[in-house]
């Protein structure tokens, strides 16, 4: 019992249910105010039916009483009474004493007064039951005496009594109907509604391959059932680039964590002199730094996609990064016997972060000598040895290009790279732990841009394309004032 | 030096308190924010190291309020964060030095020691001429000289130098040499340090039969005088 009055609580609760309920109302109002109206109007055109009716037979028969007499009227009325469905007629003497008609039994006085009003009666046939109610008009003949004329109203008592019953019964049908319909629609919607909240459920206990059913009316639950799967769809994606890079790091730190830990258990056994062991601990020391940065990049790179390092964001000028950069590796590039060749446009105002883009161009570099200088050391050609950073707006964006003359990367293997921990097999045997392109990636993202990587025929050209921050318009007066 | 860490993740401090100690210094540990700001207000300490998520009383606001009570002793903040404006809101709020977890210690070490020696030279103390043995650099003129000879650097080489010898026989790391020489935080990943101060070497040092920028192993650099401990 209780359960089913919480279910119908539920029930009543429910958005459609109130709804309904609310329309039910209205409707009903509507109906009431509409048959009302017809009610009202269909009465009042009896009642004036039958006035009319009256007013003339008074006429007529006054118009007899001047032409024939009392006699006439009087057979005439005493004819008149006589004819089935007649009229209610009356004929008195001043005194209101009975001289023809089909009148009965009268209201005390109702004979005295003059004019048109309802009243109770009985015809003379029925004396002693139960009166009736009639509309007449008494009429003051010349000559004192006094004529009444009349219409039963029963009819129109009943007619009202019929509309009554129809208001009582569409009442009722409305109620019914309305309830029925409120209660279907709400539980047809409830039932959907607690469907998804079923397999929501499911879906929040773990298991993310379940999906909201969309029935394929197009109506409001399918697009939100819709939007939802979409929502899973993407926490889905989410949740396996979240897998994967976990699986990445954790392979990838496996390694170094591996190769520390036998060196140390090496030392461990094996060294014999402080000078051993201090020398183990070092590399073991120096192995736990390249974690730590490996740590760090991953991290930072988190931290850049997760979108939550837009506040620091502020504007500075692109141009001094690249200069900045460049300045910092041209002693790296001189060292590998590479020349770097630059050609950075002035004035390049981007909104941003100048430490997170400098970042992004300190590992462009680094791989460009890394990587781009490798070429055979017999070349004859001179540009193999070259790297060439460049900047300059164009089309509304600050293009810093990054360009070497060594093996670039295969066309297949350009996405890829961007990706973290993605090492070509030619990079292998280099340091490096693969994330340097990815943090570009993400760095360009944060600021709205994108990196993209082109054939520099031979060689690599890494382009940072980021949005030119737009000159500064003149304030509106209202901000001014503000 | 007195150090005093205020860290709440025990294992932690207790490895900096043991570390610190080996290194020669004498350091304290508060567990909370309250605690340390108490042991802040009252102990001598040459250098705080505060992390910046703390119970009780949060770092930025422990660093506040001793900034408020004029406790002008250095801070360096420990920040799991790492947010690009997270250095930025804590030396705002009047940390003197920023490291985001996790670090080596000898970066942690490096930053504390050359935040203790700044406290002790008062600020406007800071010579116009810094010498090591025979080395001078002239911060007005930007002269270096080196046994009266006139060694011509680049600006960008100048200021190595003139950072260097500020901190002379610290360690400075490679972390701390691009953010003071060059203006950017992040951590140079290959040896782009080590080439220009192999440069700064080769003008400072070659001729000379006494070293004075050394090498230090797994943390950085160091101008001193004699090749004392030097590893290279």
């Amino acid at each position: 019992m209780n359960a089913f009055l919480s279910a119908l609580g539920k029930l009543f609760r429910t958005t459609a249910f109130k709804l309904s309920f609310a329309y039910l109302l209205v409707f009903t109002i509507f109906a009431f105010v509409g048959l009302g109206y017809v009610a009202w109007n269909a009465q009042r055109l009896l009642t004036d039916q039958f006035v009319s009716t009256i007013d003339s037979e008074v006429n007529n028969l006054s118009d007899q009483y001047s032409m024939g007499g009392l006699r006439r009227l009087v057979n005439i009325v005493e004819r008149r009474s006589r004819a089935p469905g007649a009229l209610l007629y009356l004929v008195t003497t001043e005194n209101g004493e009975r001289i023809v008609g089909n009148v009965g039994a009268l209201p005390p006085d109702v004979i005295g007064r003059v004019g048109q009003f309802e009243t109770l009666y009985n015809r003379t046939e029925e004396t002693g039951t139960k009166p009736d109610v009639a509309i007449v008009r008494v009429y003051l003949l010349p000559g004192g005496f006094r004529l009444l004329v009349g219409r039963d109203i029963g009819e129109r008592i009943r007619l009202g009594d019929v509309i009554h019953r129809a208001f009582g019964y569409s009442l009722l049908f409305i109620g019914v109907l309305g309830c029925l319909g409120s209660w279907f629609i709400a539980r047809r919607v409830l039932k959907r509604v607690d469907d998804m909240t079923e397999i929501t459920r499911h879906i929040m206990a773990g298991d993310l391959g379940g999906r909201l059913k969309v029935a394929g009316t197009g109506d409001e639950l399918d697009r939100l059932a819709q939007n939802l799967n979409d929502m899973l769809d993407r926490i889905g994606e989410l949740m396996r680039g979240m897998q994967e890079v976990s699986d990445n790091i954790a392979h990838d730190l496996k390694t170094p964590l591996t190769r520390m830990r036998n060196k140390a258990d090496e030392a461990l056994r094996a060294a014999r002199t402080p000078d051993e062991l201090k020398a183990a601990l070092e590399a073991t020391i120096e192995e736990s730094d390249n974690l730590i940065r490996i740590f760090n990049a991953l991290l930072m790179i988190a931290r850049l996609e997760a979108g939550n390092a837009r506040e620091g964001l502020a504007d500075f000028d692109a141009a001094e990064a690249v200069r900045d950069m460049a300045e910092l590796y041209e002693a790296l590039a001189e060292e590998a016997n590479v020349s770097l060749d630059l050609s950075i446009e002035d004035d390049l105002p981007i909104h941003g972060s100048r430490e997170l883009l400098g970042q992004a161009l300190a590992n462009l570099l680094d791989n460009a000598l890394k990587y781009g200088a490798a070429t055979d050391p017999s070349a004859k050609d001179f540009s193999a040895k070259t790297v060439t950073v460049s900047a300059h707006r164009s089309d509304g964006e600050v293009r810093i290009v990054v360009a070497d003359r060594g093996p670039g990367i295969p066309e297949a293997e350009r996405g890829r790279v961007l990706e973290r921990f993605v090492r070509l097999e030619t990079a292998r045997s280099r340091p490096g732990f693969g994330l340097g392109l990815s943090l570009a990636a993400a760095v360009a993202r944060l600021h709205g841009g994108i990196l993209r990587l082109e054939d520099n025929e031979p060689g690599l050209r890494v382009v940072l394309a980021l949005p030119l921050k737009a000159a500064e318009m003149p304030q509106p007066p209202l901000q001014s004032a503000a | 030096m007195r150090i005093l860490i205020i860290e709440d993740d025990k294992e932690a401090a207790s490895y900096l308190v043991k570390a610190f100690r080996e290194a020669g210094h004498v350091a304290d540990h508060a567990a909370d924010g309250l605690d340390g700001y108490a042991m802040a207000e009252a102990g001598d300490y040459d250098v705080l190291v505060v992390d910046r998520m703390l119970p009780k009383l949060d770092g930025l606001s422990l660093i506040r309020s001793l900034r408020e009570q004029k406790v002008e002793t250095p801070v360096l903040i420990l920040s799991a964060l790492g947010q690009v404006d997270d250095r930025v809101k804590g030396l705002r709020a009047g940390g003197d030095d920023y490291l985001p977890k996790p670090y080596a210690f000898s970066e942690l070490l490096a930053r504390v020691e050359v935040l203790a020696r700044r406290r002790s030279t008062a600020p406007n103390a800071e010579p116009t001429v810094y010498r090591i043995a025979d080395l001078e650099l002239d911060r007005l003129s930007h002269r270096v000289t080196r046994s009266g000879q006139e060694i011509v650097l680049q600006p960008r080489e100048f200021r190595l130098l003139e950072y260097l010898m500020k901190n002379a026989s610290q360690v400075v790391t490679r972390t701390m040499l691009l953010e003071h020489v060059w203006d950017y935080h992040f951590d140079p990943q290959t040896n782009v340090i080590d080439v220009h101060v192999s440069r700064l070497r080769a003008k400072i040092d070659k001729g000379f039969d006494k070293p004075l920028i050394h090498t230090i192993r797994g943390a950085g650099y160091m101008v001193r005088v004699g090749a004392e401990g030097d590893e290279e």
